[in-house]
């Protein structure tokens, strides 16, 4: 059998240490690692395990914000009543994520290394060709079944989708992962496939996520996140928004906005563009619809998934009108 | 009347008590399932049990140039690696009919590949883990041939025509052509797969020429066969076990491959040997419900009545097996029409051999044409159910015979009260819930009733209980429960004195579970079976000087809540167990079939080990079928286009019901598996490999609980005695009929769109 050494790191800093072993990778709840190894494309030498580390799976929310400990199950962080009241977002779109038994299991920061579900990359037996596994071995998917791949910040090394929930309701909120001593945005955290799509997240060997903090914020208190979907539940987006909104003082001049999309790119993608053509306006339906359109700005889609370029800002207009209709 | 007569109720569907057959008992083997206590085919523990993991070909066609096996052979643990050129060859086996196979050899693993995923070589080795590494080290190159990826690669043509498939009455083109009124659309459904819970997978160990096999099974007695057939021993040495099954929706009817290459590796190492398919395996090592295309062609007056049907259908099979769905079967019967033509080719692509899966042919023929009568519903201004009704076939179009029961009239009548149908606003787009667009849709079902033939035995034991024994098999459906029902009434014991053992090859014999057939056969079998032994009983407690009742000089006695008296109460009464006693009886055994009388050895062989049975639903005066009517309620966003299912009414006739909660549950289960197929579930295919992508249950999408409304079912049966011996129909694969076109139906009621490609995917209604 693959034979593989397991060690069960004492502390945060052993377990860096051991991380940066050739070979090494962390394990937290083990739903998508061990899954990835099942289907060969995971082939860790050492299994550093740092499910048991003690005091990285606090939650706490405050004025400044809140900070999620790396090993904070997805469950508690969805049912946290400060993130629930103060976060709306972040609560709605871990509880739509995967499956009650999966949200038990796993963890934020294993949460935001998800990676992709494009089958092409999943199979390695059947298709030896894919940039994210063997760089320069070429895309299965390209030319192939795309109804899943992304339309937006695609490469022609790989059009591979960002699948997570979670990391779209943080990008929108100006989140910063922290890697030990090291800080570093979410949106900068995760990065575009261009040629090197093998490189998904500027974390380096021996680096690992120990918090991720989201400042407070008038529009993540007044937030959501809108998951369009196949299947009722445990599925992944055919798109995703997640939103959230100041008002003025008058109730319908919008102060502050935010547009992250999910499903439909490459990496959780904020929409800046429809922020700024909506700020300062008045909060009206065809002015919503209008501006949403500028979150699929440049997509590209292959074929099949070619819908998503219709649907995604439908689901932030929604959102957005959603969340403006919020008390 | 004979004495178990008197106690045989044929009442109303819903009758009974949970000793009765029509009661509602709980499954008796729930207990055993919730606290794991029931061990599946693989769970057994055997003394040197090895392990066996399939390496399949990652080409859809060509032939294998080498298999490279160094590796793998070195790899720690490994046992064995099999390819077509170390394992030895088996014997061809018949077909299900009983075909006489030709005599040429069988290798379960392929040299010349025909799919993508084809088995062939296998790994052995100490532990599963083992297997796995080593199987991928096996290395394996192919010289690739061009290859037909699916039913509209430009390659596949229009196939070969299935004559027997034809059905034609009438004048049908020239009707059509005259006919005032005219609708021709296309209905295609996707590959759709069974995606039971537990995998395929057996044990398989070898006692000197003796073969034992753990393996779920819906056919215990006809892979039997298969197994004795390829291994050239007698069907006797085979022992096929198969107590509980994790779900089989007519993929566990049959040996296949990997259980030949199991039971061969285990013959050869002298261990058992486990082999269990991957998730992904199970998408290619056998086959699901094939890819399936009909024209349907309606010719109709102005009111509705329809002058014509034709019908033409097309299905995948693979490239060297033959696998046909009868397209034109829920066409043929549904409705009442002078003109008739349906035929049907059947084309081949580079694809496992397409398998039974829930309703094979009524599934997708139902979606052709209720999504057709739609259509011309809507053309001619006609209220959907209504048309339905103007088109009522009073008897079998096709075989020109009356229905043995046929409630379909009560079952829309009943469905569209308790859906509230009258209150429908006809239009389209015209119902709405904020940005959900409502509607509602209508659509009708039928089954066929398949007969055969049946064995049990019953064993009254000294203390009184009973046991039932037969090689017929529970997957769920409720057959264990069932039986105790019937064997509890007919003698007249609690059913919790009952104890009813399946799915044994050495028991008592059974033809497939497939096609809902097992309920009737098996209660009538057990019926037999049971009333034999209570007349021995009772002859016994009559004629036995011993006996308490001896005295009586009656002619027969009453057996009750598991005591003997006399009819009229004047004499004795006692346990079963003290009858028995006072005879110096320690049990009393009696096996009851349904075969004709002067059945021969062979016949009896043929009737459980092949589907060649005589009985078609069409024998004699009748015609036989289960009926059923969808009536649902889909909430399309209009923005989104995604579909969810609100409300389910469904009216059905399954005749008599031998247990109403278990068939609620199962005509459910049809209609939850019915929701996925009109939703979710497709399997997709890369054309350039010649490969489904989706092959795990991620990707391939079946309903969740959330996708799932309240469910409301409305038995409208009554006893039917031509089809079965107790009065029942069929049950397991009838409500799963309709549902598709029901929710197809009120997608274009909801949105204007008539979505004819299952499943409605949210990017077909943007
Ligand atoms: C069937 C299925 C459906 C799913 N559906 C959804 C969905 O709808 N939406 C969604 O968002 N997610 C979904 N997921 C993904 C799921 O949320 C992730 O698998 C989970 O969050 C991973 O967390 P984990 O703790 O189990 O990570 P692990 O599997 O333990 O680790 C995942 C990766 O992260 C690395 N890692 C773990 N912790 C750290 C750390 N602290 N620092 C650095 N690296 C680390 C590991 O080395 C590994 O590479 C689904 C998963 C499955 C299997
Ligand atoms: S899209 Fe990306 S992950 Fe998928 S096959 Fe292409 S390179 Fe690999």
């Amino acid at each position: 059998m693959r034979d593989f050494s397991y060690l069960r790191a004492t502390s945060p800093a052993a377990a860096r240490e051991a991380a940066a072993l050739p070979g090494a990778m962390l394990l937290a709840g083990g739903t998508t690692l061990v899954d990835l190894a099942k289907c060969g494309v995971a082939e860790p030498a050492t299994l550093v395990d740092i499910s048991h580390l003690k005091g990285l799976d606090t939650i706490e929310v405050g004025e400044q914000g809140a900070r999620l400990g790396a090993l904070a199950k997805m469950s508690q962080v969805a049912g946290h009543e400060g993130i629930k009241s103060r976060f709306p977002a972040v609560s709605e779109a871990l509880w739509q994520a995967a499956s009650a038994q999966i949200r038990n299991m796993a963890s934020i920061g294993g949460n935001l290394m998800q990676r992709t579900r494009c089958p092409y990359f999943r199979d390695p037996a059947n298709f030896p060709a894919c940039n994210k596994r063997e760089p320069g071995s070429g895309c299965s998917a390209i030319g192939g079944v795309t109804r899943g791949h992304a339309v937006l910040g695609t490469s022609e090394a790989c059009i591979a989708m960002y699948p997570g929930d979670l990391a779209v309701a943080l990008v929108a909120f100006d989140a910063t992962v922290h890697l030990g001593e090291r800080q570093l945005s979410v949106d900068d955290f995760f990065l575009l496939p261009g040629s090197t799509p093998d490189k998904e997240h500027a974390i380096k060997p021996g680096e690992m996520i120990t918090q991720i903090s989201i400042p407070a914020s008038a529009a993540a208190r007044r937030s959501t996140y809108l998951k369009v979907r196949d299947r009722q539940s445990y599925e992944f987006a055919a798109a995703s928004a997640a939103v959230g909104i100041e008002l003025e003082a008058d109730g319908r001049t919008i102060r502050d906005l935010r547009v992250a999309l999910g499903g439909v790119a490459t990496k959780p993608w904020r929409a800046r563009a429809v922020e700024e053509a909506l700020k300062g306006k008045v909060l009206e339906e065809d002015a919503v619809r209008h501006a949403s359109l500028l979150a699929v700005e440049g997509a590209v889609d292959h074929g099949a998934n070619h819908y998503k370029i219709e649907l995604a800002p439908r689901v932030v207009a929604r959102a957005i009108l959603k969340t403006g209709a919020m008390a | 009347m004979t004495i178990h007569d008197l106690r045989t109720r044929h009442g109303d569907a819903s009758d009974g008590s949970a000793d009765q057959v029509g009661g509602r008992l709980s499954r008796v083997d729930g207990p055993a399932k919730i606290t794991g206590a029931a061990k599946y085919a693989v769970e057994q523990q055997l003394e040197g049990l090895a392990h066996a993991v399939l390496v399949e070909s990652t080409v859809p066609a060509g032939k294998v140039r080498a298999i490279d096996t160094a590796a793998a052979e070195g790899a720690p643990g490994v046992l064995l690696v099999l390819t077509p050129d170390t394992i030895p060859p088996l014997k061809t086996a018949s077909d299900w009919f009983g075909t006489p196979p030709p005599d040429v050899p069988y290798c379960p693993l392929a040299r010349d590949i025909a799919f993508s995923g084809q088995h062939v070589a296998a790994v052995v080795a100490e532990s599963f883990e083992q297997a796995v590494a080593a199987a991928a080290l096996v290395k394996v190159s192919y010289d690739e041939a061009p290859a037909v990826a699916d039913l509209s690669d430009p390659k596949a043509g229009d196939g070969i025509a299935i004559d027997m498939m034809t059905k034609e009455w009438g004048e049908a083109e020239a009707a059509f052509a005259a006919a005032p009124v005219r609708i021709c659309a296309a209905y295609n459904t996707p590959r759709e797969y069974q995606a039971p819970m537990e995998p395929h997978g057996l044990i398989a160990a070898w006692q000197g020429d003796r073969l034992t096999v753990w393996e779920p099974s819906q056919w215990l007695d006809g892979m039997a066969r298969t197994y004795a057939e390829w291994f050239a021993i007698p069907f006797e040495n085979v022992r096929l076990v198969s107590p509980y099954i994790g779900g089989g929706f007519g993929s566990k009817a049959l040996a296949l491959s990997h259980g030949a290459v199991a039971a061969s590796a285990a013959k050869m190492l002298g261990r058992p040997v486990r082999l269990v398919m991957s998730r992904p395996q199970t998408f290619t090592g056998y086959g699901g419900r094939a890819a399936t295309r009909q024209t349907v062609t309606l010719g109709a007056d102005r009111d509705g009545k329809i002058q014509s049907i034709v019908h033409r259908g097309v299905n995948e099979t693979s490239m060297g097996g033959m696998w046909v769905e009868p397209l034109g079967s829920v066409t043929s019967v549904m409705y009442a029409t002078p003109n008739f033509s349906s035929k049907q080719n059947v084309v081949r692509v580079n694809s496992v051999v397409p398998g039974a899966m829930r309703a094979p042919g009524e599934n997708p023929s139902a979606f052709g044409i209720e999504s057709a009568i739609d259509e011309l519903a809507y053309e001619v201004g006609i209220d959907p159910l209504e048309i339905r009704l103007r088109n009522y076939a009073e008897q079998d179009p096709h075989a020109r015979k009356a229905w043995s029961t046929r409630q379909l009239r009560e079952a829309f009548v009943a469905g569209a009260e308790a859906f509230g149908w009258a209150r429908r606003s006809p239009a389209p787009r015209s119902m709405r819930d904020g940005n959900q667009l409502i509607g509602w849709g209508v659509a009708a079902g039928t089954y066929p009733v398949r007969r055969a033939y049946g064995e049990a035995l019953v064993r009254i034991l000294a203390d009184g209980t009973v046991e039932v024994e037969s090689s017929s098999i529970d997957m769920g459906q409720g057959t264990y429960t069932i039986l105790a029902q019937t064997a509890a009434e007919t003698l007249g014991v609690p059913a919790d004195n009952v104890v009813v053992k399946l799915g044994d090859s050495r028991f008592a014999r059974a033809g497939v579970t497939g096609g809902s057939r097992l309920a009737g056969i098996m209660t009538g079998a057990v019926h037999k079976a049971a009333g034999a032994a209570l007349d021995h009983l009772v002859g016994l407690a009559i004629s036995d000087p011993r006996s308490p009742f001896h005295a009586l000089q009656a002619n027969t006695l009453v057996v009750a809540g598991g005591r003997v008296s006399s009819p009229r109460g004047d004499g004795p009464e006692v346990s079963i167990a003290e009858l028995l006693a006072s005879v110096g009886a320690d049990q009393i055994e009696a096996k009851g079939d349904t075969m004709p009388a002067n059945s021969t050895a062979e016949d009896r062989y043929k009737a459980y080990t092949t589907i060649a049975t005589p009985l078609t639903h069409t024998d004699g005066d009748y015609s036989r079928h289960s009926w059923c009517a969808h009536f649902i309620e889909v909430r399309v966003d209009e923005d989104f286009g995604t579909v969810r299912v609100s409300r389910v009414v469904s009216a059905l006739d399954s005749g008599r019901l031998y247990n109403p909660k278990l068939a609620e549950s199962q005509w459910k289960g049809g209609i939850i598996m019915g929701i996925g197929q009109a939703l979710l579930e497709e399997g997709i295919v890369d054309r350039r490999h010649g490969r489904i992508v989706n092959n795990n249950l991620a990707d391939y999408l079946v309903p969740t609980n959330a996708d799932i409304p309240d469910i409301q079912t409305i038995s409208v049966g009554i006893p039917d005695p031509h089809s079965s011996a107790l009065g029942g129909k069929g049950v397991g694969e009838l409500a799963i009929v309709g549902v598709a076109p029901a929710i197809a139906n009120a997608v274009f009621h909801a949105t204007g769109k008539r979505v004819r490609d299952l499943p409605i995917t949210l990017e077909k209604l943007i």
